[in-house]
């Protein structure tokens, strides 16, 4: 069995500061970080080939340093890592994205065999589009089961998986043809320690990178220029003043509050 | 999967504003109201009228609804193999609609089934698709959807526009815009479409559904929300956050560290990798305000907060700090509200 999970590095949303007076991102000293959906996906494409057997490739687009994200995939047991970097793809939208990574899993596809099983992150913590995923299943034509938290079964001989996915009201199980494209919750699984063969192998891998040079893409579906949606402007929310604290005995403060919030309290007949 | 080909390459050949109606075994999603009532406001603005769009096994009864929130035509594909949501053939019978009717903008609900099903349309008929808005307007100079979207979590808004593909796409927070019926509503025209698929040919069967508290709950749909951190010491604690949600007529949920904790169910967290909430009233007890919970909370109208540290980062967001325990605030708080709910105020 082979499994191909799109993996991003993103900046460490929780170390991000906004600029009041620029508007702007302070990302300087922000650590990037492998998107904490993905390190799930990792998890369960490894788990379901110890399982099963097969391999597990990993890809992502980004800049060169995007190679950190890739072995921490390997560190989680990965098998193989593709960095997809070009500067091409500068500024791409998301429409751009899932061409580009379309192409890239085309090349490893021919590289390592076919893929059963492809999954990514439900959304990439910095965007929070949930869009790449979707659109690269579609431009496989593979059905797309998304908000994954639960692998029920997987036939290979009779090549079918179960799966469960949260909707919108609880949760449906649902049967699907290998190949098959998942994007995922956190709930899924419980991330287990990287063991130390595997981090010993990650220190040393290989990080494959693909290219203009070595995939193939038709460069009018590629970066900020052929990317339909464009940036109008960017700025900051207002920023939230801090409030009154409420001084006085717990008692005094829990009337104060009592009476502030007393308009929500339900009628009773 | 559609044909591409088919598709209309001339932009100044799409028109009107297109919405589309979720709906769950017949049951509308209040969201496509409020997408609705926003579209009529941006067609006066762009000289254009509105259209409702329906897929389902039965959705018919949905135009008289459709009709008061201001759609002049309502498009219906109705046919049994739609009777449970599934992205790919809801794909393919939109596509189609689009191909032939050519929407110039077609909104979603930013709902689980709307963001769903959006990625899939959007890449499919190769356009743009701007995420989870929540500010939508008609630059009048181009005539272009300006759709503003927070990015970072809410820590950096975005205003993006697709100049050059059709239909322009976004998907619409819930509760972002209100629903407001029309004043005078009159039947509008209900135009019915056929696909050309059968069951046989879609891949994917849903085998089992499970409604259930502990999946997805839609925390957006409540005015009051109650949440706990790590603060609140332990799960049998929460009895106290859901006492009090209860009494507000609200609903509870947690932190990530809560969930990490297995005080909270993950589908109950607020937050970066939770759901993101704007309720009228928000009361943060125990929680610090770790920046992944902050955005997925802080345009709340009301933020009560509740901490033992009195230099929390929740703090900084609040509308009312209190410096207390939560385990020991929480019930004298419900005590109080107790009585002025038996005795009023």
């Amino acid at each position: 069995m082979h499994i191909l999970v799109f993996v991003k590095q993103v900046p460490d949303a929780s170390q991000v500061r906004v600029n009041y007076e620029t508007g702007t991102l302070i990302r300087e000293g922000v650590p990037a970080i492998l998107n904490p959906f993905e390190e799930h996906a990792v998890e369960e494409a490894v788990r379901l080939k110890d399982e099963h057997g097969g391999k597990v490739t990993v890809l992502t687009m980004g800049p060169p340093q995007a190679s950190e994200a890739l072995k921490q995939c390997l560190a989680r047991g990965a098998d193989k890592a593709y960095l997809l970097s070009d500067r091409i793809f500068a500024g791409s939208d998301t429409l751009a994205t899932s061409y580009a990574l379309y192409e890239g899993a085309r090349k490893i596809i021919e590289l390592e065999g076919d893929v059963d099983l492809f999954f990514a992150g439900k959304q990439a913590i910095d965007g929070d589009t949930a869009q790449t995923g979707p659109g690269i299943a579609t431009r496989f034509d593979l059905p797309l089961v998304t908000y994954l938290i639960k692998i029920n079964e997987i036939n290979l001989e009779e090549k079918y998986v179960v799966a469960t996915r949260l909707t919108e009201f609880g949760q449906e199980t649902v049967k699907v043809p290998i190949p098959v494209f998942f994007t995922v919750e956190e709930s899924l699984n419980v991330l287990s320690h990287s063991p130390l063969p595997y981090l010993i192998k990650a220190e040393k891998a290989k990080i494959e990178l693909l290219s203009g040079e070595n995939v193939n893409l038709d460069k009018q579906q590629c970066g900020l220029k052929h990317s339909p949606t464009m940036v109008k402007k960017a700025f900051t929310p207002e920023k939230r003043q801090r409030g009154a604290t409420l001084s006085g005995t717990l008692d005094e403060v829990a009337d104060q509050i009592a009476s502030k919030i007393a308009p929500f309290l339900k009628k009773v007949s | 999967m559609i044909d591409l080909s088919k598709k209309d390459p001339d932009i100044s050949h799409y028109k009107d504003i297109w919405v589309f109606i979720e709906q769950t075994d017949g049951k509308p999603a209040q969201v496509s109201f409020e997408l609705l009532t926003k579209a009529r406001e941006l067609a006066a603005q762009r000289g254009c009228s509105v259209a409702a769009v329906a897929v389902g096994k039965s959705v018919s009864h949905l135009a008289e609804k459709v009709f008061k929130y201001g759609a002049e035509r309502f498009y219906i594909i109705e046919d049994e193999i739609f009777a449970d949501y599934r992205t790919e053939p809801y794909r393919d019978a939109l596509c189609e609609l689009v191909i032939k009717y050519k929407p110039e903008v077609f909104l979603v609900g930013a709902t689980t089934q709307g963001r769903d099903l959006s990625g899939t349309v959007a890449t499919a008929l190769r356009t743009g698709l701007t995420a989870d808005t929540t500010g939508q307007e008609i630059d009048p100079k181009t005539g272009y959807l300006w759709m503003t979207r927070p990015t970072f979590g809410g820590s950096l808004m975005a205003t993006i526009y697709c100049p050059k593909h059709r239909p322009q796409m976004s998907t619409v927070r819930p509760g972002v815009f209100k629903a407001v019926e029309i004043e005078n509503p009159k039947a509008g025209e209900i135009i019915r479409e056929k696909v050309d698929f059968t069951e046989d040919q879609i891949v994917k069967k849903i085998l089992k559904k499970v409604v259930s508290d502990e999946g997805t709950v839609n925390l957006g749909f409540y005015d009051v929300i109650v949440a706990g951190g790590k603060g609140m010491g332990s799960k049998e604690n929460f009895a106290m956050i859901k006492e009090l949600a209860d009494l507000l007529g609200g609903t509870w949920a947690g932190s990530r560290m809560a969930v990490q904790l297995g005080y909270v169910p993950q589908s109950r967290q607020v937050g970066q990798t939770g759901q993101t909430v704007h309720p009228k009233l928000y009361i943060a007890c125990g929680i610090s305000g770790a920046i992944q919970h902050l955005v997925g909370m802080q345009t709340s109208d009301t933020i009560i907060a509740i901490n033992t540290d009195p230099e929390a980062p929740i703090f900084d967001v609040s509308s009312y700090c209190i410096v207390e325990d939560a385990v020991k605030f929480l019930p004298k708080l419900i005590e109080k509200l107790k009585n002025t709910q038996r005795f009023g105020g």
